[in-house]
């Protein structure tokens, strides 16, 4: 996983599978960062891949309880159909400041 | 009762960096039958769903051990049985509600729904102090070699 900032906006390019036990190293980085730059938007770009499980969608979710607090876009970017169906599952397509690219 | 052709154990210690370990075993199991790739994916998230339903819930991320007997049925069926001896869920009607879960923020509650869109059958046995037993069923449309 890397993690870019560009113009306030903060991207975490997500890497390889993710799962319960990935998931808690790639939140501990993400959200070092945000915490460091408050960024306008933080992006979780998942075009890399391989594997989620729903410990993607809780990954996002947590993501978004912050943002949500700083007035911040999360971004979702790069899920597969798949993926994106899991997600929806959570409803986050419905909620406020969160944006499906 | 579906007749098993073939099939496998092996139980693991509930360390969360097993839980790839196991999808990736009942992945190459079922593979033995050409699932399709869609299927593959769908078969291996449920486990991951129950596997780390058995570290964070059953055992509440202290040791235990994680037992999962796979068999593939007549019929192209598998079946997967994942089993912990952990504490166990007192409502399992409520454990199975979307957006349900007892482990904080990040986690998202949606382990049984996920296993519940990906396998043609989803069930749980669940005794409290004893343990749980979840099933999965998913018909593979590929061939198996017999």
């Amino acid at each position: 996983m890397t993690i870019t900032q560009d113009n306030g906006v903060l991207t975490a390019h997500l890497t390889g599978e993710i799962d319960h036990h990935s998931a808690a190293f790639m939140r501990s980085a993400v959200d070092a960062a945000f915490v460091r730059t408050s960024p306008k938007e933080l992006v979780l770009d998942f075009s890399g891949v391989t594997f989620m499980d729903s410990s993607g969608v809780g990954l996002a979710l947590g993501r978004y309880k912050k943002t949500r607090e700083q007035n911040c876009t999360l971004v979702l970017a790069g899920l597969s159909e798949r993926d994106k169906r899991m997600m929806k599952l959570s409803g986050m397509q419905k909620m406020e400041m969160v944006e499906f690219r | 009762m579906k007749k098993s052709v073939n099939d496998f154990k092996m139980n693991v210690l509930s360390r969360s960096v097993n839980e790839s370990f196991c999808r990736a075993v009942v992945g190459a199991f079922a593979a033995l039958c050409d699932p399709t790739v869609e299927e593959l994916s769908d078969l291996k998230t449920a486990v991951s769903e129950a596997v780390t339903n058995c570290i964070v819930h059953g055992y509440r991320d202290r040791p235990g051990r994680i037992y999962i007997d796979a068999a593939l049925l007549e019929g192209n069926v598998l079946r997967v049985k994942i089993r912990d001896k952990g504490c166990g869920i007192e409502d399992v009607s409520r454990a199975m509600e979307p957006l349900f879960s007892t482990a904080g923020n990040e986690r998202s509650g949606l382990g049984f729904t996920v296993m519940e869109s990906f396998c043609d059958s989803v069930r749980v046995r669940s005794a409290p102090g004893k343990g749980t037993v979840v099933t999965l069923t998913k018909t593979i449309t590929g061939k198996c070699d017999e």
